[in-house]
């Protein structure tokens, strides 16, 4: 049976439902009157909820002072959900920019579940704008509505000749204004409409403009606070030794020396290694530095990278399970005129935020209170109950701003909310706060990577060159697989490692998508535009190395089996007409590489200039980027992820791989985890496409097409195909 | 055993390990908290401070060897260097996560302080340092230039 798109993203929600459902009630979306959300840390710049504000629904809030608080129910890790958030609820409200803030919402998958996900809470998959443009607009508008039904009653006016601007309700035949404060008792007083008109959207003053985001002006001197920031009276600090391989356990340990270091405090085993807990992160550092383990490695995983390359090109060989199956692809490439194969391999990635994972926990006997830049809330909820023994709603989470994250904050397991509860656990549970601080090190070697993946490929062309026929197997490790998001896998299929490859876009008669789920003891996760980050890479790779073959054009090639995807031919053809595609060609050691892709429901399509020296150096010098994310929310910030997401994907592309040997991970830090720097970053252009469609995210998106696009460019400069990523190995 | 600087145009004293990083010392002694942590061994410059002027990676610098000298950190930055750094910053929206961003305007300070028309090359030169995860690197690039023709205006 065939596998759309549509069916694993059908998939991807069902799994994700399935999964909140643990410690989530029947989702309801409230627009009742509700008590207000507890504040969010009060150094995160915002005030706590007067006993008199005017409190419609769970996403805000009106101040007698005029102050407008909006609840975002995602966490703000660079994506600009804060600001995507506030400007909804702002439109719809017609409130003063000024007077907008925004904190986050508590753990409650009753009033905050992600729409996209079901029943938990969390960010994820490029989703805020999409899962919440709905939501957020009525409750905007319902607002609204109140606000002028005050005024009306008060003034004994027709509500209908009222207008809101800038938080200001006006009566312009008598002239007669009032802020939304000073309505404030009056609409505390008043009924919610069941219903409400949502704005023409040829009238948003605030939806498409660029609006200034909320969180930069603090971004630049210092007092954002992120969880690193948190600091309570009376705080330790506690760093954990984990295994040097991974699956293996705490035999025995000698705590003696590190103990012997000033300010440690208390060296402590837990689940997942022994931890130092100290008066500051100095001491348990140099404590974690002393201390000795012996390590039961019994069941830890010992293979390296090349023998696990070795035995995936092997399993890519042999039947595998069907993600998708049109036609007959095995008859069409038996029958082929010309056939076309390469196998490309992808490494393990970490994401590498530039905030090291980090959270602070309050532990006490009957309550756990827990700051981090949480993504996954409603399941570290879960998951932190069950570590310490509490139930779900004993437990609290301050989400705070994360310094990054690329997917590695929202796991299943909320390993690093897992670990620092526990140690607070072993502490005593007295409710001293805990910050358990990972390191650089910690992060690169600490595992929940990127899956390594061999892409095995074969297409079929006829005598006029076009492509009838292909064949794609993925071997690799599954995301879901172990985790209560593998219980909606259908048929042994793990959506997030074939998305981008069974929802193959091109018309080709004969189509056969297979996957080859592999067995490691390396934990894998998510990372930003997931399974896109190989299998488009492998795709766009893989479609121009056949558009050469057949002699055509890679773009005309791609275009012209596009025709049932107007919104993905569309960005390629203006991507291709930005970059003048078509026009002169670039000089001998410079070349121009296309790929486009579709991803979380946003097309994009980038064409990449490098230019490649006489000692093989590549210098990706422009990437022009179309993209089509419906309705554009805010200009400037889709910009700034098109632009942040080629950065991104370029440096992995370029340089990111952790690689094993006998089971230890060879990286630690930036130096020889390599990542790309301003001097490597190309000019960015970015077209955004005029639309009315409803938005969808694009934190990821960009991601996906810039590898493929700088590989083809090689490929137009040298005539050599790259087969084997990050196409530059080795250290910074 | 205390070590006695200026911090933030202020005479400190702080009673810590004198071979704690002055990142450390900085952030959970002195309770200045913009400074970030990245990785500890200066490949990433979240860390960057002023030392008398120059910047340094205080993830790396020990607490001692800054006595009787002058440390700068994000919060303790003035000058017109720097205010047209942080201007340049929220005019062209450079941060997304914004965890690295401190450093970035200590450095391009650095830069502006010393050279107030500086070519892509001299950016690359002073900027590649820092690391942004988020790969804000085009804004900084364009928040640089901008910053410097306010300078000179």
């Amino acid at each position: 049976m065939a596998t759309r798109s549509s069916d694993i993203r059908g998939e991807r929600r069902a799994f994700l439902k399935g999964a909140g459902a643990a410690s989530a009630a029947a989702l309801t979306i409230g627009f009742d009157w509700i008590v207000a959300p507890r504040r969010a840390l009060a150094a995160a710049g915002t005030a706590p909820a007067a006993a008199a504000d005017f409190i419609p629904n769970a996403f805000l809030r009106v101040g007698s002072d005029d102050s407008v608080t909006v609840i975002a129910k995602h966490v703000e890790l660079g994506q600009g959900a804060y600001t995507g958030i506030a400007t909804i609820v702002a439109e719809e409200l017609d409130g003063d920019w000024e007077r907008i803030r925004v904190e986050s919402a508590p753990a409650d998958a009753k009033r905050y579940a992600n729409l996209a996900f079901g029943t938990m809470q969390g960010t994820g998959g490029s989703s805020a704008m999409a899962n919440s443009w709905m939501q957020l607009r009525e409750a905007g508008a319902k607002a609204r509505a109140v606000l002028v039904a005050a005024a009306a009653r008060e003034w004994h006016v027709p509500a209908a000749d009222l207008v809101v601007d800038k938080g200001v309700v006006l009566h312009p035949k008598t002239q007669r204004r009032a802020t939304f404060g000073s309505l404030v008792p009056a609409a505390r007083s008043l009924p919610l409409p069941d219903k409400v008109t949502l704005k023409d959207p040829r009238d948003f003053k605030l939806i498409g403009q660029r609006v200034p985001r909320v969180d930069v002006p603090a971004k630049c001197d210092g007092t954002a606070q992120f969880t690193l920031d948190t600091v309570f009276p009376g705080m330790l600090v506690a760093l954990l030794q984990r295994p040097p391989r991974f699956g293996a356990t705490v035999q025995s340990f000698d705590g003696t020396a590190a103990s012997a270091v000033p300010g440690v405090v208390k060296v402590v085993q837990v689940p997942r290694g022994v931890a130092v807990i100290a008066t500051s992160f100095w001491a348990a550092k140099r404590g974690r530095d002393a201390l000795l383990i012996h390590w039961d490695e019994t069941h830890a995983e010992k293979r390296g990278s090349a023998e696990l390359m070795a035995e995936y090109r092997r399993l890519a060989g042999q039947p595998a399970r069907s993600a998708r199956k049109d036609g007959n692809a095995a008859d069409a490439l038996r029958d082929a005129a010309h056939k076309v194969s390469a196998g490309y391999e992808f490494p393990y990635l970490a994401h590498a935020p530039m905030e090291p994972l980090d959270a602070v926990v309050k532990l006490t006997p009957d309550r756990c209170e827990i700051w981090a830049g949480d993504q996954f809330q409603t399941v570290d909820q879960a998951n932190a109950a069950q570590i310490s023994g509490l139930k779900p709603e004993q437990v609290f989470i301050h989400t705070l701003y994360a310094g990054g994250s690329f997917g590695r904050r929202a796991n299943a397991w909320s390993d690093y909310i897992v670990e620092a509860v526990s140690i607070a656990k072993a502490h005593g549970a007295d409710g001293t706060p805990i910050k358990l601080q990972w390191t650089r090190e910690d992060d690169i070697g600490g595992g929940l990577y990127r899956p390594m993946y061999f892409h095995k490929l074969d297409a079929a062309l006829n005598a006029h060159g076009e492509l009838i026929g292909w064949k794609h197997v993925i071997v690799g490790q599954s995301i879901m697989a172990g985790t209560p998001f593998a219980a909606t896998m259908k048929d042994g299929i793990d959506p997030t490692s074939v998305e981008g490859a069974a929802s193959i876009a091109y018309e080709i008669p004969n189509i056969a998508v297979d996957l080859a789920t592999t067995q490691v003891g390396v934990p894998v996760l998510w990372w930003r535009v997931v399974g896109s980050s190989h299998t488009v890479f492998a795709v766009e790779s893989f479609i121009d190395e056949v558009a050469h073959a057949a002699g055509k054009d890679p773009f005309e090639f791609r275009r012209k089996m596009l025709g049932g995807k107007p919104r993905m031919k569309r960005v390629l053809e203006l991507a291709a007409e930005k970059a003048g595609w078509n026009g002169s060609p670039l000089p001998k050691g410079k070349g121009r590489g296309i790929a486009v892709a579709e991803a979380f429901n946003t097309f994009v399509a980038q064409v990449a200039e490098v230019s490649v020296g006489d000692g093989g150096q590549v210098k990706v010098d422009r990437v022009v980027c179309a993209v089509d994310c419906g309705t554009p929310i805010n200009p400037d910030i889709i910009a700034a992820q098109m632009e942040g997401g080629i950065g991104f994907g370029l440096g992995a592309a370029l340089y990111g791989a952790i690689t094993l040997k006998d089971g230890h991970v060879e990286q630690s830090n930036f130096n020889s985890y390599r990542v790309l720097r301003m001097n490597e970053m190309p000019k960015v252009e970015v077209h955004i496409v005029p639309s009315t469609e409803p938005p969808t995210g694009v934190g990821e998106p960009g991601v996906a097409p810039v590898g493929p696009a700088v590989a083809n460019a090689i490929f137009a400069a040298t005539g050599r195909r790259a087969h084997v990523f990050p196409f530059v190995r080795g250290s910074a | 055993m205390p070590t006695t600087f200026t911090l933030n145009g202020k005479n400190t004293t702080l009673d810590a390990d004198p071979d704690m990083p002055l990142l450390w010392a900085v952030r959970e002694t002195a309770g200045l908290t913009g400074t970030k942590f990245g990785c500890g061994i200066a490949m990433c410059g979240a860390c960057t401070v002023h030392l008398d002027g120059q910047p340094i990676r205080s993830c790396v610098t020990p607490l001692a060897s800054v006595a009787s000298r002058q440390v700068t950190t994000i919060e303790g930055l003035q000058g017109a260097p720097g205010k047209a750094v942080q201007a340049a910053w929220i005019k062209l929206q450079v941060p997304q996560c914004g965890y690295c961003q401190s450093g970035q305007i200590m450095s391009a300070t650095a830069l502006l302080s010393k050279n107030t028309a500086p070519t892509d090359a001299d950016i690359d030169g002073a900027m590649s340092g820092n690391i942004c995860r988020c790969a804000t690197y085009t804004r900084i690039r364009a928040a640089i230039h901008e910053a410097a023709q306010s300078l000179r205006a």
